[in-house]
């Protein structure tokens, strides 16, 4: 069978590239996709620790539900945000979006 | 070696090779088609775990819902950044750097950690549609989860109506709205 350090190591990678693409990306929207798969990750990390060490205690799926409804209103709010400001300063651009910095 | 770990690496290779498409594609409409590659990796990943109900969502939240939605922010902002310019900031090689640290000190964790290498599936106790009921249930019951899930959905609500306050245009608004 497939150890659980197998399903840890790979949630590891997927949420380290999510936080490259988080930091190094220029576009609001790329930045929104690693953070999407950061969150991802770490589902795929709860899911595993749930099955692997206690299976018969649902805590462990309940947390899983919980990350997909943040996970769904970030997304929502964050898309609304970015096109708000692109109707205002014609800009994605994450360093250009300046207007509260002084 | 076994014909699950065979699935299983052939699940995380193609996760692994989305997600870095998705940090690494110039074309944002790409790294959105592989962003839903990935996810759908993951969903795969969660029935191996025998989380169906789980990839179910994954499916209709992550891949139906979430990924759409991006790819239709693409589409309504992608005049500006078309495929000119550089697609990573000045301070890309410190991000990497940064998630290579992250990611060989979790590495370094788990190996040092004993236990993780188990490979012996606990028996899951019921069957699947009995979890599932637990599930519900449990998310609805006084005693156990129900505060989480009433936060969970008043978040959703907030969710719900700031974004479409926020993203609403700026005339949209009729008379009631002096500002903007």
């Amino acid at each position: 069978m497939i150890p659980l350090s197998w399903y840890l190591i790979l949630s590891a990678g997927m949420f380290c590239l999510g936080l490259y693409g988080a930091l190094a990306r220029r576009n609001a929207i790329a930045i929104l996709m690693g953070i999407e798969l950061m969150l991802n990750a770490v589902i795929l990390n709860v899911v595993a620790f749930w099955r692997y060490l206690n299976p018969a205690d649902i805590a462990g799926q309940v947390f899983a539900v919980i990350i997909f409804a943040v996970a769904a209103s970030e997304a929502a709010v964050g898309l609304a945000l970015i096109i708000s400001i692109y109707r205002r300063r014609a800009t994605v651009v994450a360093e250009e979006i300046d207007m509260m910095k002084w | 070696m076994t014909s699950m770990q065979v699935v299983f690496l052939v699940f995380g290779a193609v996760i692994l090779l989305g997600a870095l498409m998705v940090v690494i594609s110039r074309n944002l409409i790409h790294a959105a088609l592989w962003l839903i590659l990935a996810l759908a990796g993951v969903a795969a990943l969660l029935v191996m775990l025998e989380a169906g109900f789980l990839a179910v969502v994954q499916v209709a939240v992550y891949i139906g819902a979430i990924a759409i939605l991006i790819i239709f922010a693409v589409m309504l902002t992608r005049r500006v950044m078309r495929d000119s310019g550089p697609q990573a900031n000045r301070n890309w090689w410190v991000a990497a750097l940064a998630a290579a640290l992250v990611f060989a000190g979790l590495a370094l964790l788990l190996v040092q950690t004993p236990g993780l290498g188990t490979a012996s599936l606990p028996s899951m106790g019921t069957d699947t549609e009995a979890l599932v009921e637990d599930l519900g249930s449990a998310l609805v019951d006084v005693n156990r989860y129900v505060v989480p899930f009433e936060i969970a959905s008043v978040l959703l609500l907030a969710a719900l109506i700031g974004a479409i306050v926020v993203a609403r245009p700026p005339q949209a608004g009729g008379g009631e709205e002096s500002q903007s």
